[in-house]
């Protein structure tokens, strides 16, 4: 066989190829293909084993046709199964996604949570640290540093749950978390500038309005010549961002609190109205969120700290009445009653 | 407290509309709870004079009056039994609106035509006294709108007074308040009060506790016992108290006005006609107002007759021995100061409260004794004929001594953020009755003696803020110089556990810490901090665990028809104190950070896989996305292990189904909780049926780990590019040996190319034998330099196998 020839015979078994292969209707007529083009008596088989015939000057250039040959083959069988493979995965039973799938769930953080990492995330914005303290209390942390003394009428203002630890009366759940105030400046030197979200108790038997058990978050700053305007400034931001809204104000009254002096009940301007009056707001415009003041003298001679060097402001929220105005939850039970579309809703 | 603001006006004009005064009370402090007008509901009442009071025709206990009302006269149908001919009485006519919107209209009774009806105080809205119609004071007319004659075209504040303002409970210092907000003048008025020579002060005081009651004054006069005046009454049901006589009501009229508690005893029924005031003996008794025994002891304070029985609680209720009563002819009026601290303890020991002793314990003001007496005696002249005796017994030996403070301007504007000068402080201060004087940075301001709150510096820079108002203080907002705001590594990674385990399906639960005994013992959970003073039984230990109250969560979910429940609680736990450090130191309790994880119910996931109950795999699952999210690996990669150890040490879960959670640090284990399923009968105990998958454990072990390892500069490994081996090995094993155990063996002996080590299958057959399985496990080895030679790996298993069989007294099956 010359040179000649073979190129005829292999340009004649491409031309087939190339005809048939894509035409193949399934996996056996691609290996019957296959067989026939690339196989034992193959043109191509016949091709290599006629090499040896031929002029060694033109024995390259046949083994390259016949690379070029096989080279073109393979990719049309190659082409061809993965056409036929495609072909196959796209049938079989339809799949109907509106069926639902395998119930891969995603739970909830309580809300209480979601509404104290929100607090956080402000205050850490505004420079502050996250500060905790126990929720079991001796009387010194949770009264008389904080000003009250024994016999204080503000006692008589929190139901305290004792425990039965230490003499009478001596160990307490916090009523409020300002005991960490304490803890804070009995652990650390001024500047402070600290928020303490945390749990706190009273005497009270959980039904819609009252339960034993709630959340707070106490503010706590101590840094030289802070002023109430501060306090103000920095509750008026905080709001701002609560309620993602630059037009909330926020307005101040004398209140009264052993800790603080001066002190203020805080309310900020109503969001959900903008003073037109409505529910949440019981038509008066503002929603009373807390409590806040400057820090008295003696609760800072309790713990060694100079008045007269350094001066701070302390503030309370409740989280569970934020979650409440925010919400329109109306029952301070459902939070603890962990009721699966309580809990799903946020 | 309830204010009239008629009364405020005795004092001060409050001339401004009732927003603005609300406003002021409100900015002053003295918050406003609520605006009442008891007057609004009543419309079209006059005042009728009754001309002739005739039988019912029909009915025995009906009468009939004829009435009279300035420009006509009527006919009404009437049940009282009081009326009476001339007497001058309320008239709602047909077309008039009584409160509750009830509109009158011309009705037939019993065959008589009623135009309207005669009211009593309880129908006009006035008290609950419905016992007859209103007799009203001669001075009306008929045809006035009994609105104005019953003052009830007013307005009542409710305030919420704070404890630290005593002088603010009374009508006399809200009126105080208003007249410096509103720069309006004050007037006082000094009781006048006609004594006589016939009536002879022979009563005898001797206070044996002066300490306790630093002043006692004590006056007499001879009364005429009876009801007090309408008007009198009216303000009283205003304020909210409840008329008694006119003796009762006069006490408790100063009371309202000037905030100064009066006790008015019989003398006739004063053994001695005289006082002792001491303390209390161990045991004594004394039967109070009330009608209830009390028990007293040394620390009580009691005022006793000249033959020292008791007769009276000092400042908080008298005794009903010598109480005024219709027979009385002679009082002796008390009016003292007792030390605060004193009243408040015996008031909360013995759990009495009253109006007297709220007011005492809050402190007082010792220098208006005597005035505030004599506005008593002068009322008690003008409403019971009393005839006062013109001596005073005034034991008050050391009087109290006004404080002299030092008010620094500058003070007062580094506080508050102002700029004030010296001329506005003194200002603000002295219509609050407070004497200012000096000048420059050290004015000096005397409080008046009824302000013992205002002690300090700082107390008159709140009256400064008070008075020049909040809203004048500015906004600014400090930037923290010496720190950065960020959450601790600590306080992040109690974050990551919540989101990982809502990410893995399970819903933050809350519940609350004061837990039932009972409940506790059921896990196991004894010694629990007790509380002192519990409300419920269920609620009267600290917890010990969360799992109690979670399950009892799930229990509440299953009850209301939730099938499935997946909730998580983190939180801490309360153990009794460890050793304290110091007696000196109040023992606190041990708390430990913990999270817990209960699921219930099957798995549903409908429809294209089968549904199927939770098991204790599911908690290990859940448990596993904490570990892995807080880079600790799964449980039993590592550092968190499970333990089977045996059931009975571990109360509350099933025996055969539950396994410890164990810490491995530095090859030292430790127990830190619980994973499996819990026992069947607290999950009957909770209300739920079927399989109950539960963890806990001291999530602070886990985090203070992770937390060490966050930093530690060399856990990383570098992802090797070379292809795995793999290699399957199938045991039998005794049914003892755990799966988890092997495990590590296997990674042990596989040595430092082990890339992970899986349990795959487990199989048991009658071939094996009963107490026996074979577990099938998949060891993955990967070097991180090069492709491992079928030499080495069949290195390892060769070793694998042997130490396998060594250890577990195993049988490689073939």
């Amino acid at each position: 066989m010359s040179l000649e020839r073979l190129g005829e015979s292999l340009d004649a078994a491409l031309a087939r190829a190339r005809a048939e292969i894509p035409e193949a209707p399934d996996l056996d007529a691609i290996n019957a293909l296959e067989r026939a083009l690339m196989g034992k008596r193959s043109p191509s088989a016949t091709a290599k084993e006629s090499i040896k015939d031929l002029e060694p000057g033109d024995r390259p250039e046949a083994g390259r046709l016949l690379g070029a040959y096989s080279k073109a083959v393979a990719a049309l069988l190659a082409g061809r199964r993965a056409e036929l493979a495609a072909a196959e995965s796209l049938g079989g039973p339809l799949l109907d996604l509106t069926l639902g799938g395998h119930g891969r769930r995603r739970g909830h953080l309580h809300l209480v949570t979601q509404v104290r990492r929100e607090l956080e995330d402000i205050f850490v914005g505004l420079g502050y640290q996250v500060a905790e303290g126990p929720e079991v209390e001796d009387d010194w942390h949770n009264f008389e540093a904080l000003n009250i003394p024994p016999a204080h009428p503000a006692r008589s203002m929190q139901d305290t749950l004792y425990v039965r630890l230490g003499h009478e009366e001596q160990v307490m759940l916090r009523t409020h978390t300002s005991p960490v105030q304490i803890r804070t400046l009995e652990g650390q030197e001024p500047p402070i500038y600290v928020v303490a979200p945390g749990r706190t108790y009273r005497n009270e038997t959980l039904d819609a309005r009252h339960s034993p058990v709630f959340h707070q978050m106490e503010g706590f700053a101590v840094d030289r010549g802070l002023t109430m305007a501060d306090l103000f400034g920095t509750i008026e931001a905080f709001a701002q961002r609560l309620f993602d809204d630059d037009s909330v104000r926020t307005r101040f009254r004398s209140d009264f609190f052993p800790y603080t002096e001066p002190s203020a009940e805080l309310a900020v301007s109503c969001v959900f109205c903008h003073g037109d009056g409505c529910r949440v707001c019981s038509h008066t415009g503002w929603i009373e969120l807390g409590g806040c003041g400057m820090v008295d003298p003696n609760v800072f001679q309790a713990v060694g700290v100079d008045p007269e060097e350094w001066q701070g402001f302390a503030f309370g929220f409740g989280l569970e009445r934020i979650a409440m105005i925010r919400h329109g939850i109306d029952e301070i039970r459902t939070f603890f009653d962990n009721d699966v579309r309580f809990l799903g809703q946020f | 407290m309830r204010v009239p603001l008629s009364w405020i006006r005795d004092f001060t004009p409050a001339d401004a509309p009732i927003d603005a005064l609300v406003a002021a009370l409100n900015q002053l402090g003295l918050e406003v709870e609520g605006v009442e007008d008891p007057g609004r509901e009543v419309l079209g009442v006059r005042v009728a004079r009754i001309l002739e009071v005739l039988p019912h025709p029909d009915a025995d206990r009906l009468r009939l009056a004829d009435v009279e009302f300035g420009d006509g006269t009527t006919r009404v149908v009437c049940g009282a039994p009081n009326i009476e001919a001339g007497q001058l009485v309320p008239l709602a006519p047909s077309g008039a609106t009584l409160p509750g919107g009830f509109v009158l209209e011309r009705r037939t009774i019993r065959g008589q035509v009623s135009d309207g009806m005669l009211c009593s105080a309880k129908e006009l809205g006035l008290g609950d006294d419905h016992g007859g119609i209103l007799v009203l004071d001669p001075g009306a007319a008929p045809g006035d709108d009994v609105r104005e004659v019953l003052g009830l075209d007013d307005v009542v504040f409710d305030l919420s007074i704070t404890p630290n303002r005593p002088d603010a409970m009374c009508v006399m210092g809200v009126a105080r308040e208003l007249a410096a907000h509103l720069g309006q003048p004050l007037e006082i008025p000094i009781p006048e009060v006609p004594t006589t020579d016939h009536v002879v002060a022979d009563a005898t005081v001797v206070v044996e506790a002066p300490d306790r009651c630093p002043r006692y004054l004590a006056r007499v006069a001879r009364v005429t016992m009876g009801p007090s005046p309408v008007w009198m009454q009216q303000r009283l049901i205003k304020a909210g108290m409840r008329p008694i006589s006119n003796v009762v009501d006069v006490t408790n009229y100063v009371l309202l006005e000037r905030n100064q508690p009066l006790h008015a005893f019989d003398l006739g029924r004063l053994a001695g006609r005289g006082i002792v005031v001491r303390t209390a003996e161990v045991g004594e008794r004394l039967r109070t107002l009330d009608d209830v025994e009390r028990t007293l002891e040394p620390d009580d304070l009691l005022i006793c007759d000249a033959e020292r029985a008791p007769q009276a609680i000092a400042g908080i209720m008298g005794g009903a021995t010598s109480e005024v009563g219709a027979d009385t002819t002679e009082i002796l009026l008390e009016s003292a100061y007792f030390e605060r601290m004193g009243i408040a303890r015996s008031s909360k020991r013995l759990k009495l409260r009253s109006e007297a002793s709220a007011r005492f314990e809050r402190g007082l003001d010792p220098e208006g004794v005597a005035v505030h007496a004599d506005r008593a005696l002068e009322l008690l002249v003008e409403v019971a004929a009393a005839e006062v005796a013109d001596g005073v017994v005034d034991v008050y030996d050391r009087p109290a001594e006004r404080p002299t403070i030092t008010v620094r301007t500058s003070k007062v504007n580094a506080v508050l953020g102002t700029a004030l000068d010296d001329t506005r402080v003194a200002e603000a201060l002295s219509p609050l009755g407070i004497d200012v004087s000096g000048s420059g940075d050290a004015l000096q301001a005397v409080p008046p003696s009824f302000r013992p709150d205002l002690e300090r510096e700082i107390d008159l820079v709140e009256e400064v803020a008070r008075r020049v108002g909040f809203d004048a203080i500015g906004r600014t907002v400090p930037k923290p110089e010496h720190q950065v705001g960020a959450l601790t590594t600590r306080q992040r990674a109690r974050r990551t556990v919540a989101d990982a385990l809502v990410g893995a399906g399970a819903s933050e639960a809350m519940t609350l810490p004061l837990v039932a005994p009972a409940v506790l013992a059921r896990y196991g959970s004894g010694d629990a901090i007790e509380l002192a003073n519990p409300l419920r039984a269920e609620e009267s230990v600290l917890r010990t665990a969360l799992l109690p109250g979670l399950v009892a969560a799930a229990g509440f979910n299953t009850a209301r028809g939730q099938g499935a429940v997946s909730l998580f609680e983190q939180g801490v736990v309360f153990r009794q104190p460890g050793d304290a450090a110091s007696s000196d130191d109040a023992p606190l309790p041990d708390e430990r950070e913990h999270l817990a994880l209960v699921l219930t119910g099957t798995v549903d996931r409908r429809p294209v896989e089968d549904d199927r109950s939770v098991d204790g795999f599911d908690a290990v699952d859940l448990l596993s996305t904490v570990t892995v999210a807080l880079g600790l690996g799964a449980v039993g990669a590592g550092t968190v292990a499970l333990d089977a150890g045996t059931g009975s040490d571990r109360p509350g879960w099933h025996p055969r189904r539950a396994a410890s959670v164990v810490l491995v640090v530095d090859g030292t284990t430790s127990v830190i909780g619980a994973v499996g399923e819990l026992a069947p009968d607290l999950v009957g105990a909770a209300g739920l049926s079927g399989t109950v998958a539960a963890c806990e454990l001291e999530l602070g072990a886990i985090l203070a780990i992770a937390e060490a390892r966050r930093d530690s500069g060399d856990d990383y490994v570098a992802p090797s590019p070379f292809p795995p081996s793999a290699i399957d090995l199938a045991f039998v094993l005794a049914d003892e040996v755990p799966a988890g155990v092997v495990v590590t063996t296997i990674r042990d002996a596989a040595g430092s190319w082990t890339e992970s080590v899986r349990a795959f299958d487990e199989f048991r057959s009658d071939d094996l034998g009963a107490g026996r399985r074979s577990l099938a496990f998949t060891l993955r080895l990967r070097a991180p330099d090069r492709t491992l030679t079928d030499a080495e790996v069949a290195d390892v298993r060769g070793r694998v196998i042997a130490e396998v069989e060594r250890v577990h007294d195993a049988r490689l099956r073939g």
